[in-house]
């Protein structure tokens, strides 16, 4: 890769990882909260954020340390709680070039959360590891920080503000979502059927008891392995798929 | 000090959750069906995490609901990820603005 196109991919990323930036630290303020109830310090926060970064499974996290919970107890519910990044990892497996080296793997994997993945599958062809490494950084440091922040300065950000926020991310994944949705029918109906049936794990009984997390590898799992049995995609190979 | 063990503990298996399937599958796959499957994992999750979600996202659910047609009457029309979310923002700020003048 040229010079120049590094440039290009870094600036990118930067771009479009500072949305996401903005969204996660409003959320990762709100948890800085639970993490101070917890007696996390601002640098444990930080640390537990950037190294984690992802707002389930550290709620789940700062709970179970608040509870003194055993380790063995946090390793399984983080398990459960992130078991949806082993879905999303196995997917962009498939959106990595032959040429790239293997060392850009494990990186590429530490950073999954669910907006990066967003933003992995949003770019049609191979993924670009620098591209993805800049967003994350990007990201991860505003969900540390805002941790950190939560952690020492509860109540600075108005509830008014803490409110727009929150849903920045949910907009980011109907800008990833909606526009292949557009073109391709299937897609259009995978999304509706989506919704729908998250709409009603989150009603019924029974399933609502679920977690979130448990809930959404359900439904993934399910509707995805459905829609390849009704509509296998044809094509060559090569970074077409998503 | 227990609360590093319990920040390392969940970092170690945060990491191997996200590194061992894409450091384990080093090569395209060929199955038809595992191929469609993984195409289709990435709208059917982020669909199935962004709704009712974003409507409890917001204090107000009527501003999760202005949020969420905001966004995707917006990103249908082609806008980028920067505009679609901040125009949610914006939506939620204004709805929940115009609910505590009513």
């Amino acid at each position: 890769m040229n010079r120049d196109q590094l440039r290009r991919d870094i600036l990118r990323g930067a771009r479009d990882g500072l949305p996401i930036a903005l969204g996660y630290f409003a959320v990762a303020f709100s948890l800085g909260i639970t993490a101070k109830t917890a007696g996390l310090t601002a640098a444990q926060g930080f640390i537990a954020s950037f190294l984690n970064h992802a707002s389930a499974g550290e709620y789940a996290l700062f709970s179970l340390i608040a509870a003194g919970a055993a380790f063995w107890e946090v390793a399984v519910v983080i398990c459960i709680t992130n078991a949806r990044y082993l879905l999303m990892s196995a997917a962009l497996s498939q959106k990595i070039s032959p040429d790239t080296p293997f060392f850009h793997r494990p990186l590429i994997g530490f950073g999954i959360t669910d907006e990066i993945f967003g933003l992995g599958v949003a770019r049609p062809g191979w993924l670009s590891p620098v591209y993805l490494y800049s967003a994350f950084l990007v990201a991860d440091l505003f969900w540390a920080s805002g941790t950190a922040t939560g952690i020492t300065a509860g109540n600075i950000l108005p509830a008014s503000a803490v409110s727009a926020l929150s849903v920045a991310i949910y907009g980011m994944f109907l800008a990833i979502i909606i526009p292949p949705a557009r073109k391709d029918k299937v897609v259009l109906a995978l999304v509706l059927i989506s919704f729908a049936a998250s709409l009603a794990f989150s009603v019924l009984p029974v399933v609502r008891e679920l977690s979130t997390g448990m809930q959404t590898i359900i439904l993934t799992v399910a509707i995805s392995a459905l829609a390849a049995l009704l509509f296998p995609i044809k094509g060559k190979e090569g970074g077409a798929a998503a | 000090m227990r609360i590093y063990c319990y920040i390392a503990i969940a970092a170690l298996v945060s990491l191997l959750i996200r590194v061992l399937p894409l450091t384990l599958i080093r090569k395209q796959i060929t199955n038809p069906f595992l191929r469609s499957f993984l195409a289709y994992v990435p709208y059917v999750t982020l669909a199935v995490m962004t709704f009712p979600a974003i409507i409890h996202a917001a204090q107000s659910p009527v501003a999760g609901v202005a949020a969420l047609i905001v966004g995707a009457v917006l990103a249908w029309l082609g806008a980028g990820l920067f505009p679609v979310a901040i125009s949610c923002c914006a939506a939620v700020f204004l709805i929940e603005l115009l609910l505590r003048l009513m």
